[in-house]
């Protein structure tokens, strides 16, 4: 069959993906755990706990602070030490609650058997209900509260759910080890969303890389028979896993400058929190753990690993566990290294939307920039149709009018235009303020009306 | 041949001559009555077009002057108070005296005091860096050193100090307009009173962080200890979120605070001569048991 993949634009960096062939291990809990009450897109959220209380795994520890919000759960049992600022990945302050670790205790309710539940309620209500009490969001990157997303607005309607297990990102392999590991409780996740939306058809996209999950899922897929699931596969391509590019591949749909998914009859979903949602809506488990690689070029494979962590675990306990910082590692990422974040604090905690720690080495240092030769590679690499050559110079020179104009606000970040640049312009870096600020005053005049 | 040379000659010339004349018109017909003080007044303004006053341009500047009839809501802190004596004369008001401003870096973030915890890479841009993350040491505050603020001036009075990584104001020629107040996202540098002959103290570091955290990242850091302000006799130093800040109206520039400020914290500059710190805590001290008698 064919394999889709997107109209325009896009990269193919080497896929890396040296960690693939290891499976799934359990971290063991650190002494303490610090939950960030900033792990979801919107507002923060609030603690409900005081200092002093003693917890289970899995009470509710934050309530959401607004619409788009989620609820934070306690990862572990034990007693709550301080609420307070702490440094985040990104060294900036953020409100954590600091839990000491006592046993392993988890809140009533919670099913923790390993036995797969097929069968699904039949109350729409009760499956929100569930998914945003568990406090699930997008495991994808954006971190946005599931429950909300599954809800569309009256008047627009659900076409097609997609599955994202494309994980085109380089380096990563906790989507693909998922996909192996727990491919049916990702299969039967999918069918309930399928089910909140309105039994609208799923497509589950995989890259053409991991051949072994296209094989599992397409066997669990034709083992459940869930009617309207179908596999889908995709062309190795970057950005595939993009939720525009991803609508574009299998729906051929473009979603227009400043619409959102849904306006094209598409939801979006990773495969991470297909799961989320699974354990959410079937076992009552809240969103506590994920799965994390630690991977990168300077570390041997050997030392590779694939973790189901914790949230709120320190990001050093896991790279002590794992043997330490390889020697030769420049570079400490959180994600992928096209569009992860640099790790300038190792003493930040992991959070709901954490996929990876990436060491790398010297070759990935950027280079001294250079003038623009005008060669036109980043309008071609970028997969929205940009031009970020311009975007950068309008920047420079502060016009915003020109920058709403050619669309800076549709960037998605993917760094396409940055790695195909020869003459190493940083035009991401750039793009993205440009973003921030023609994004601004699109709401300042939004707000207005 | 020779006469279709003469002909578009002449036509040419009739063509301009008559031309002129409906130009003439219309400029007299139409010409804007504007007080010629506006002119006079932009031709003694420094003529900058920084944006120092408020103004878009020294133009603008001139404009409202002459609107308001006074001068309570221009002030050019370039050409100071000897431009706007000038300025006044030409309207005939008064003018307020302002003591002159001058930049002040406040950050001892240098490459000794504040180790480096990573590498930045990215674009040399202050204001990417402060919006990706908190900057490539562990204080979340002071001075990232791309120098936004040294593209920002265009009187050429700052420049970055390779050796500390921070940048120097060159007093001579910092014209206190603020374009790098604005510039720098972390707020890092203040306008303040130039002093009496270039004297003053401040506090340079605005590090928010509590004691430990803030000494941790930067040896030089305020590490909100309030010592400065306990022996301030003028009641001039206050600690808020800590870190102390010392309020130029009310300095009387004794340097006991810079004596005392167990990180230093706290410079005095334009001084004459070097602060001798035993001699200062020796008198401290002396006050103390005078007052406990």
């Amino acid at each position: 069959m064919a394999k889709l993949t997107f109209s325009i634009g896009g990269i193919h960096p080497a896929d890396s993906k040296i960690a693939r062939e290891r499976k799934i291990e359990v971290l063991p809990l650190p002494d303490r755990v610090y939950v960030s009450m900033f792990q979801h897109l919107g507002a923060m959220a609030k603690p409900v706990v005081a200092v002093g209380d003693t917890v289970k795994a899995g009470q509710i520890i934050a309530e959401p602070g607004g619409f788009i919000s989620a609820y934070i759960h306690s990862p572990v049992s034990g007693t709550v030490r301080s609420i307070g600022p702490r440094k985040d990945l990104a060294g900036f302050m953020q409100m954590h609650i600091e839990i000491e670790v006592q046993g392993d205790e988890w809140a009533e309710g919670i099913d923790l058997t390993p036995e797969l539940v097929t069968s699904i309620p039949e109350d729409r209500d009760f499956i929100l209900d569930r998914i945003k009490m568990n406090g699930v969001v997008g495991l994808g990157g954006a971190t946005f509260p599931t429950h909300v997303k599954l809800n569309p607005p009256p008047g627009k309607v659900a076409e097609c759910l997609i599955l994202n297990g494309a994980e085109c990102e380089p380096f990563l392999t906790s989507d693909f080890r998922i996909l192996l590991e727990r491919t049916d409780e990702i299969v039967v996740g999918a069918a309930i969303m399928q089910k909140v939306l309105g039994g609208c058809p799923c497509v589950i996209g995989i890259e053409e890389n991991k051949p072994e999950a296209i094989a599992a899922v397409r066997a669990s897929v034709a083992r459940l028979a869930y009617p309207g699931i179908r596999v889908e596969v995709l062309k190795k391509r970057y950005p595939q896993g993009g939720e525009k590019q991803l609508i574009d591949a299998v729906m051929h749909r473009q979603v227009k400058s400043g619409g959102l998914p849904i306006d094209v009859g598409a939801v979006v979903q990773n495969v991470a929190t297909s799961l989320a949602v699974y354990e959410a809506v079937q076992k009552n488990k809240p969103l506590v753990t994920n799965v994390l690689t630690v991977t990168g070029d300077v570390l041997p494979a050997e030392k590779q690993h694939n973790y189901l962590f914790r949230i709120g675990v320190p990001l050093s306990f896991i790279a002590q566990y794992a043997g330490g910082v390889p020697e030769g590692a420049v570079k400490m990422v959180s994600g992928g290294p096209m569009m992860g974040k640099a790790i300038a604090n190792l003493d930040a905690t992991t959070v709901k939307g954490s996929s990876s720690i990436l060491y790398l080495g010297k070759g990935t240092v950027r280079k001294a920039e250079g003038p623009c030769i005008r060669c036109g590679r980043c309008a071609d690499a970028c997969p929205m149709g940009l031009e970020p050559f311009l975007l950068k110079s309008l920047y420079k020179a502060g016009d915003l009018a020109a920058l709403e104009e050619n669309a800076a606000q549709d960037c998605i970040e993917c760094g396409c235009c940055q790695y195909s640049c020869p003459s190493y312009i940083p035009l991401l870096d750039n793009i993205r303020m440009a973003k921030g600020q023609v994004m601004g005053v699109i709401r300042a005049r939004n707000a207005k009306k | 041949m020779s006469n279709t040379i003469i002909w578009t000659i002449v036509i040419l010339t009739v063509l301009g001559l008559l031309l002129s004349l409906v130009l003439f018109w219309v400029a007299r017909k139409f010409r804007v009555e504007e007080d010629p003080r506006i002119d006079e007044i932009e031709k003694t303004l420094p003529g900058a077009n920084c944006g120092g006053c408020g103004f878009a341009g020294c133009r603008a500047f001139a404009d409202s002057a002459v609107k308001a009839g006074n001068l309570d809501a221009n002030y050019c802190p370039v050409g100071g108070n000897e431009v706007m004596k000038q300025v006044a004369a030409i309207l005939g008001c008064e003018i307020k005296e302002a003591a002159p401003l001058v930049a002040v870096v406040r950050c001892n973030g240098s490459c000794a005091n504040r180790p480096r915890t990573n590498e930045y890479d990215g674009a040399r841009s202050c204001k990417v860096k402060a919006a990706l993350y908190g900057g490539d040491t562990g204080c979340l505050y002071g001075c990232l050193g791309c120098g936004d603020c040294v593209a920002a001036c265009q009187f050429g009075a700052l420049s970055m100090d390779p050796a500390t990584g921070l940048p120097v104001v060159d007093e001579s020629k910092c014209t206190a307009c603020g374009k790098c107040v604005a510039a720098c996202p972390k707020r890092v540098i203040e306008l303040r009173k130039k002093g009496p002959r270039g004297m003053r103290v401040y506090v340079s570091c605005i590090n928010k962080e509590k004691g430990p955290a803030a000494r941790k990242a930067c040896s030089a850091a305020c590490i909100g200890c309030g010592l400065c302000a306990k022996t301030c006799q003028h009641d001039a130093i206050t600690v808020t979120d800590n870190v102390a800040y010392i309020d130029f109206e009310k300095c009387k520039l004794c340097r006991e605070c810079e004596a005392v400020c167990p990180t230093g914290a706290i410079h005095g500059v334009g001084f004459p001569k070097e602060l001798d710190k035993e001699a200062v805590k020796k008198r401290i001290a002396e006050r103390k048991e005078v007052k406990n008698g």
